[in-house]
Formats: C-alpha cells, structure tokens, sequence
C-alpha cells in the first residue's frame, strides 16, 4: 500500500503523466537494437491479442442473430463476411426487456447511496484522526488500519441472521448499510492520509479567524480533498457495482435483483440464452467502461490505493 | 418509468437522510458549553463512522468465531465438531489444494505478465505504450461475473463433435482435426484448475503492471546509469539493479493480489459452482452457507480464512507505522 496512497504532494498527474515524457527509456543506442525491438513489438503484441480477444468475441457476438449465436462461433462473422448484414441490436432490446433494464436501475439504486454514504461518514472521521486531538486517537486509527484486509465473508452470517429478524433482506437499504459498514476502513484511511498532508497553516489560519471544525471542514477539507474523493468514490462506486456476493445474499434475485446477480442467471441458464447473455454482460459492463475511459487518472488511484478492501 | 422514478425517491432518500444525521448531530453540538463541545466534538466526528464499523465489521467477525463452535442451525454448541468435519471432509482437501495453487499461481503470473509489460512498454514510443497498459488494464474495470461470460465463450463445449463449435479455444482445437473437449471438466494435472485461474490473471495483470511501472519509473536514471557506466549489460541492470529497487512494491502486489484470490468467489461460482474439483475456499463457503444452510461450517471457514489475513494484518499495521515514524 506504501507505493500508492494518494497525497496531496503529488496530485494530478502521477505516474501517467510522465509516461509521456520519458518514453523509450533503457533503450541504449547498441548492436541489434533493431532487432530487439521487434521482439519486444511481437511480445506485446501477442499478450495484447490474448487480453483483448476474448472480449472481442463476446462484443461481435452480441450483435449476432440468436440462431447464429447458437449454431456457430463469433469468427465465422471473418469467414463469411455476408453475415455482416444480419448484424442487429435485437439481442440488446431482448434482454433490456426481459428485466435487465429493470437489474440496471437496481445497480444504480443500490451502487449510488452506496457511494456516497460512506464517502460522508469517512470524510468527518478522517477530518477528526488528522486534525483533532483526543484520547484514544492512535489505537482506533490502528484498528481501522488493521480492518482494511478482514474478509467480507467473516460478517455474512452473523449480519444475515440480524437482517432476517428486522426484515432487511431483499431491501435495497440492506445493501446500503452493508457497503457502508464494509468500504469504511479503507475510505477513513485514504481520506485521512490525504487531508493529514495537506498544510496546517490553512487549517491554522482558519482557525484564527474564528472558524468551528464544521466550518473548516465544509469549507476548507472537502474542497481541498477532492482528488482523494474522486478516487475512493470511483472504488468503491466500481466495486459495489460489480460486486455479486454481497448482493447475492442480502437482496437475491426478485424484482430488485441488480446487473451482477441477473448475468450469473443467465449465465446459469445455457442452451437457448446465449444470445441474451452476450448483450446482457455488455450492458452490465456500460457503465464501468465509461468510468474506465472518461477517469483513467483517478480509477487508477482509486484502485491501486484501494484493492486491498475486504 | 415508475421504477426509475421509485429509484431517485430512494436514492435520495438514503442520502438526504445521511446528510441530515450530521446537520442534526453538529447542531446538537454546536448547543454545548464551549470546554464540553471541544471535547465531545471528535466523537461527533468519528461516531458515525465507527459505529457502522463495529456493527458491519467488528461485531460481525467476532460472532462469526463464536459460531464456528455451534451447531448449522447456531443453537447448539458443539465445539471443535465443525472443523473435524471440515479437515475429514474429502472435498473439502481437494479445495485446500486448490486454493493453495490459486494463492501461488494466480499472483505468481500476474505479477510476472505486469512487470513484463510495465518493462516492455516502457521501450515503445509513448503513443504505443499508453494503448498497451490501456489494453492490459482494462479488464480491471470488469466485474468478475462479466469476465466469466468473456471467458464462457472461450471455453464453452456445448457442441458435439462434427458440429461447429461456438467456443473459441474448441474453434481452434478442432480446427486442427480433433474432437472438442470439455475443457473445464479436464481434471488432469488440476487443467480445469488453471484455465479458471486465466480469467483471475486476466482480471489481475493490469493492477500488478500499473503499480510496477509507476514503480520502475521511481528507479532513479543515475543508479541505471551508473551500473551502464560500469558495463553492465540490459539484464544485469534489470536484475541487480532495477528490481532491488521495486522489491517493496513487488510484495505489496503480490500480497494483495493474494487477498483478492481468497476472497474471490465468483469465478468459480459462475464457471463450474464448484464441481469437477474446481472447489476453492470463498466458494465452499457459500455453498455451507447457502446450500447446505450449514451456518456453523461456513462460519468454520471464515475462521480459516481470518487466520490466513491476519500475517498481512500485522503487516498493513507495521509498514503505517514506519510511514508514520517517518
């Protein structure tokens, strides 16, 4: 973890922006360096076929017809390039409205408070562990460090049992609290690392001018410590929706079934759903795609700094 | 429409009522003595967050092991009976070796793909690198679930034989005249193991490679320098010099990507749930918890997986308070 925490010394461009600036370094003008480059290119080039294949396939299948998806492979499109006309957006309708569209609303439903709950309740804590003083302070903040890798799965059982007696399953605010509960560790830990090497005279300064901790905080903290944010909420945005385990067991399939738990159905389900399935994973895919090419920057920070949750 | 509309009554509710919690809760503050507010005003601060944390995280996993000693229905105690169950269990071995090859594999090859390409892409001119890294980091931004229906259209075997095939690596295998295979029902030499540990690594690389080569960027130019000074031919500077240097963020990567393969469970749930000795421990405890409604050997689990964090525990803690001492 020591390598990314993001800090407000190196905000903006880390390490992407001087990939740029020093490209081709370590290639030492010597004999055959024509030809080692070359291995280098042919190298790279087969690892990135075996990444990007895969995915290419189930893209081009999405846009198959049903029977073409059943009865042949998705490079047959490159073979007999006729099929090209047949090409069509009906496997997308289809699963839109065999309640994906329904599953996708869910995700957001549950991914957004998901998000931002967590994101307010850190922000106050990580405020107080870098810039209050109190009793205790160190200890709870080793705890909370210690927290970040405990396995989700150690709180299932218990929480499951306390949920069925309130009547919280299959409730979209038992997803809610329980990401909360989960993302919080880290969220304290990132946020307070950040807001912990930002200046003290601004916070000083403030001080002086009479400001309370809430208004230093609103003011000053959460303008101040929007990078670090943006990070922790792209996370933990990705990662409530991509995640099927807790949604699994806390909301199930039903009505308010999110995109992870109706694709692992379809999936489930062979034989005549292919086709579905295809269009159904690149709808469950839509939005993490978007954040992935709109906020690289930040996604990796986030990310980098983050997958060590439990 | 009336869903979407459901939808933003509910997300706004669960946020406004949040917001309204701390408004409320500093007001209340803001009404004390100024001595007693100084001192009550931190707790404000960190209360919320705390108590979210003890009863999602803290009180959970202390339940948890007190579980493990009672019975499926958590009525019952029945000490040590659980783990006998488990250690005597013949499926449940071959999901320990199973989980060993994931934990040793899975970050072994991640690790390695990451610092080959961080290293390679490194030499191409910046426009190549850039698509490169974009390309192996993509994946990260998939969820596990989406990964499995990528890879299901490699792997599938639904064909028969003389048919054409709809999975890809039987496209290629029977392109050479052979019959398809059902190749995650291939339990030689654990193949089935590692053909479901691919989409984990593909998952993976681009998280190890991000990290390493911001990493290798950090090397700095002089020591490389140096060491080309003294003769040193390509190798010997990645070796002995570059990769000193980077040992700290190796761990760290590999310790992680190691936290994420126990944890994961949805690989497997969705490829094989487990079958044809495909079992790994985050999906064995699913499967007690929710098949079998087996409350007391899920919990069983738990406690082997909490024991094989806790190393990497002590380690978050220590390497926080080096940073901190510093």
């Amino acid at each position: 973890m020591s390598t990314s925490l993001p800090t407000a010394q190196h905000t903006g461009t880390r390490p992407a922006g001087k990939e740029a600036e020093r490209g081709g370094r370590g290639t030492a003008p010597k004999g055959g360096l024509e030809g080692r480059r070359t291995v280098v290119k042919v190298v790279l080039f087969l690892i990135c076929l075996f990444w990007i294949v895969p995915a290419f396939g189930l893209l081009v299948t999405s846009f198959r017809p049903p029977d073409a998806v059943r009865t042949s492979g998705w490079w047959t499109l490159f073979v007999r390039p006729a099929e090209f006309a047949d090409m069509t957006l009906a496997n997308y309708q289809a699963v839109l409205d065999a309640g994906m569209g329904n599953s996708f609303v869910n995700s957001l439903v549950v991914a957004v408070p998901a998000t931002v709950i967590p994101i307010l309740a850190a922000a106050f804590a990580a405020y107080a562990f870098a810039w209050m003083r109190f009793p205790g302070r160190e200890t709870l903040f080793f705890c909370i460090v210690g927290l970040i890798v405990v396995p989700l799965q150690a709180s299932l059982v218990p929480l499951l049992q306390i949920y069925s007696r309130v009547g919280l399953t299959g409730q979209f605010a038992a997803l809610w609290l329980a990401h909360t509960g989960f993302g919080m560790p880290l969220a304290i830990y990132l946020l307070r690392n950040y807001m912990g090497s930002l200046p003290r005279e601004i916070l000083e300064s403030a001080k002086v001018d009479g400001a309370s901790h809430f208004q230093v905080f609103w003011k000053l903290m959460i303008p101040l410590s929007v990078p670090a944010l943006a990070a922790f909420a792209i996370f933990q945005f990705l990662w409530v929706w991509n995640d099927l385990l807790v949604a699994l067991i806390f909301l199930g399939s039903g009505d308010n079934q999110v995109v992870t738990i109706a694709l692992s159905e379809l999936i489930g389900s062979r034989g005549q759903d292919w086709h579905l399935l295809t269009a159904g994973a690149f709808i469950s895919m839509i939005i993490p795609l978007i954040v992935f090419f709109s906020l690289q920057r930040y996604f990796i920070r986030g990310l980098t700094a983050g997958s060590v949750k439990g | 429409m009336l869903k979407v509309i459901n939808g933003i009554i509910a997300v706004v509710a669960g946020v406004g009522g949040a917001l309204v919690l701390y408004w409320g809760l500093n007001a209340l503050v803001e009404r004390l003595p100024e001595r007693s507010e100084e001192r009550i005003k931190p707790y404000v601060f960190i209360g919320p967050a705390l108590v979210m944390v003890t009863i999602f995280l803290v009180y959970p996993a202390v339940r948890t092991i007190y579980l493990a000693f009672f019975d499926a229905s958590s009525e019952n105690f029945v000490g040590f009976t659980n783990f006998v169950e488990l250690a005597r269990d013949r499926d449940i071995r071959v999901m320990i070796v199973n989980t060993l090859l994931w934990i040793i594999f899975v970050p072994a090859i991640s690790v390695s793909i990451g610092l080959a390409v961080a290293v390679l892409a490194d030499k191409l001119r910046a426009r190549g690198e850039k698509l490169t890294k974009s390309i192996i980091f993509l994946p990260m931004a998939i969820s596990f679930v989406g990964a499995s229906t990528i890879w299901r259209f490699v792997y599938d075997a639904s064909k028969p034989a003389g048919t054409e095939q709809i999975g890809l690596l039987n496209g290629i295998w029977t392109a050479f005249g052979n019959d398809p295979v059902g190749w995650l029902q291939v339990r030689t030499g654990s193949f089935n193991d590692f053909l479901l540990m691919i989409i984990m690594v593909w998952l993976q690389a681009g998280f190890a490679m991000v990290l390493l080569s911001a990493a290798i960027k950090n090397v700095p130019d002089e020591t490389i320098e140096a060491a080309r000074i003294d003769g040193a031919t390509e190798r010997q500077i990645f070796w002995r010099v570059t990769v000193p240097q980077i040992w700290a963020t190796l761990t760290v990567v590999f310790t992680t990507i190691v936290i994420g393969v126990l944890k994961a469970f949805d690989i497997v749930y969705v490829m094989t749930g487990g079958n044809f000795e495909t079992d790994v421990i985050a999906n064995r405890f699913f499967t007690e918890l929710f098949s079998f409604r087996q409350n007391g050997r899920a919990a069983a689990i738990v406690v082997v997986l909490i024991i094989a964090v806790i190393p990497v525990m002590i380690l978050n803690i220590r390497r926080f308070r080096a940073e901190e001492a510093r």
